[in-house]
């Protein structure tokens, strides 16, 4: 067995791991401000999301415009268990991942038969009931203003999330779990049979891939991820509201995928923790933040349209090309899973 | 005819809300047509047609039809100048990142929007009286419906003309047929692109200024416009003309009998009509997964 993927693979795979780990172990500690620790604990969390998105959408091609809805479910799921029910958040957490799991392979089952901007629409469908319904069913969810009080991380007298360090930690180390397991996934026989969905899902039926259940068990992983992003969201905020969990974050988690290249889990990375920065950074041109948002976004897809990642590693072989010489390395987009 | 009465309240308002959603679902369904994008920044297209609208008739006391020409070319260019900046430098990419590309184009619209015209609600667009007309048989309809409906229903038979007797119609549904046949048959494709977002943007400048005749423009407005017109256009059938008319019009019905039917039948909020018809959109897809006017077979994607 060797599930970090240390001896089979080539140097260029093997180092981003250990790289990423050292970078998630150290920069916590570089940050001395407790709200710079925020935007990276809310920066893992995104990334968790946008790693299952991709897996769904890059690899296996199908998309999903309501993936916020699984987030909604987990952070609700785990918040009203907690809130309403006084269950201890180390139960509220499994609970509602359990039954973001179950839902979404209900609403899988049918939905995943659809292709194209049929599935976009009808995942689109899914997300936008998800939010009326937390904005609406105010008894349970706590109305638009949101459902407040959730109990918050700890074990014991041990708090989880003040200094925000330690959750930053949790947060990370579950992103870390989850990029393993992505890649390992997509480096198996899984993956390839993924990505021949993607290429043909005739052709890869044909060839015995069991694509109507692949589908839909992608679907189910990535909406569990999406889920435990929400129910660490929660327990760390203590709060949660319709306005963060709706068609606006569905359309930002697949920018992210988009921004970050479809079918590279790295790229995820980059694309969730670029696109969670940047809002913070433009703080400082107040209302005029959100022209500066669009305008970056439209540049980077015009001069990266196959992702940042890709991007940039072209654009470091072109030079390397050009110092060497020989000007024939060619176009061809990395494929680093 | 008593018990239909309450019926007809609130299908005219459905139809006529209906008939804007489907202008809208026409933007998505002419670009989608010639490039199979579908753009996100429609929403930005009607907000910037409903804004303008109100600043030349309220503001500027231009009279309504000069407003309404002006507002029309205004979104007509940013439609044609959208394409221009942003979809042509990146026409050999992915279809997604031309997709994203519209995304970022929304929120630079919207953005410019709010530094243009502040984050306040603008005043709506007043035609005539306010009184609602009698018609026999005791039902009301409020002129601003009459205006919507005129005004909508002649906008979507001048498309049907236009994509049916002029040239740059036909060549468009060519090119929406089989683009590589059209390049091959001399048709210059990349201007039909243009075109199509140019055209686009007239039609979003049209049912931005209808929808101020009963909303007040405000910059964020387009979000949830372009969601509706979007929904229409799939329920309809990406792609179809005629299936964007009759999405809009049936989620607009939905919408409308979803109100009634929460407030007269199970004395809900009407805050839950946008479940209704969410859940009523999800079942066609699953039972019709190409919309009402789709290709019966499964595999049209």
């Amino acid at each position: 067995m060797d599930p970090l993927g240390t001896r089979s693979r080539p140097l260029r795979e093997r180092l981003p791991l250990p790289l990423f780990a050292a970078l998630a172990a150290v920069l916590p500690l570089l940050l001395s401000n407790e709200y710079y620790i925020t935007v990276l604990i809310f920066m893992g969390i995104n990334v968790l999301l946008v790693v299952g998105l991709n897996l769904l959408m890059g690899y296996t091609g199908q998309i999903s415009l309501g993936h916020a809805a699984f987030f909604a479910c987990g952070a609700y799921g785990s918040g009203i268990l907690n809130v309403r029910l006084g269950w201890s958040p180390w139960v509220c957490m499994p609970v509602s991942l359990l039954f973001t799991g179950v839902l979404a392979y209900l609403i899988g089952k049918p939905i995943l038969k659809l292709k194209g901007n049929y599935l976009a629409m009808a995942t689109l469908g899914f997300g936008l009931i998800v939010e009326h319904m937390a904005v609406e069913w105010g008894d349970l969810t706590g109305g638009p203003s949101g459902l407040s009080g959730v109990e918050r991380l700890t074990v014991g007298d041990w708090r989880f999330y003040t200094p925000g360090i330690r959750y930053a930690y949790l947060v990370w180390a579950g992103v870390f779990l989850c990029i393993v397991l992505a890649q390992n996934l997509v480096g198996s026989r899984i993956g390839r049979a993924l990505r021949a969905i993607h290429g043909s899902e005739v052709a890869a039926g044909t060839l015995g891939v069991d694509t109507a259940r692949l589908k839909l068990q992608v679907f189910v992983l990535s909406a569990v991820l999406a889920s435990l992003g929400g129910a660490l969201y929660v327990h760390y905020l203590g709060f949660i509201a319709p306005a963060s969990c709706g068609f606006v974050y569905s359309i930002h988690l697949v920018t992210m995928v988009v921004v970050g290249g479809m079918a590279t889990i790295w790229g995820s990375v980059v694309g969730a923790c670029i696109l969670t920065l940047l809002p913070q950074v433009l703080t400082f041109l107040e209302d005029y933040d959100i022209l500066v948002y669009g305008v970056i976004l439209i540049l980077m897809m015009l001069f990266m349209p196959e992702g940042v990642v890709r991007g940039v590693l072209a654009a470091f072989r072109h030079a390397g090309a050009k110092v060497s010489g020989l000007g024939g390395a060619g176009p061809r987009a990395a494929d680093g899973g | 005819m008593e018990h239909l009465k309450p019926l007809l309240d609130y299908v005219i308002p459905g139809i006529s809300l209906g008939t804007i959603y489907a202008l809208i679902a026409l933007g998505f369904t002419i670009i989608y047509r010639v490039t199979e994008v579908i753009n996100f920044a429609q929403g930005e297209f009607v907000m910037v047609g409903a804004m303008c609208m109100s600043t030349c008739t309220r503001t500027l006391g231009l009279p309504i039809p000069v407003g309404f020409a002006l507002s029309v070319l205004l979104v007509t260019l940013l439609g044609a100048l959208m394409e221009w900046l942003t979809i042509r430098p990146i026409r050999r990419a992915s279809v997604v990142s031309m997709i994203i590309v519209t995304i970022g184009c929304s929120i630079f619209i919207r953005g410019a929007a709010m530094f243009l015209w502040g984050k306040d609600a603008l005043p709506w667009l007043e035609i005539g009286s306010q009184q609602p007309i009698l018609f026999p048989g005791d039902i009301r309809v409020s002129p601003q419906t009459l205006w919507i409906l005129g005004i909508t229903v002649s906008v979507v038979l001048f498309a049907h003309l236009f994509f049916e007797h002029t040239f740059a119609g036909k060549a468009m549904t060519a090119c929406a047929s089989n683009r590589k046949a059209a390049h091959l048959m001399g048709i210059p494709v990349e201007r039909m692109v243009l075109y199509s977002f140019a055209l686009s943007g007239a039609l979003g400048a049209v049912s931005g200024i209808v929808i101020s005749l009963t909303y007040f423009p405000v910059y964020d407005m387009g979000v949830s416009l372009g969601l509706k017109g979007f929904c229409a256009a799939i329920l309809g059938g990406l792609g179809h003309n005629l299936g964007a008319v009759i999405g809009g019009v049936t989620l607009g019905l939905l919408e409308s009998l979803g109100v009634g039917f929460l407030s007269r039948v199970v004395q809900m909020s009407s805050g839950y009509k946008d479940v209704i018809a969410l859940l009523v959109l999800v079942m066609v897809l699953i039972i019709r997964p190409s919309g009402i006017l789709g290709p019966r077979s499964n595999d049209k994607v």
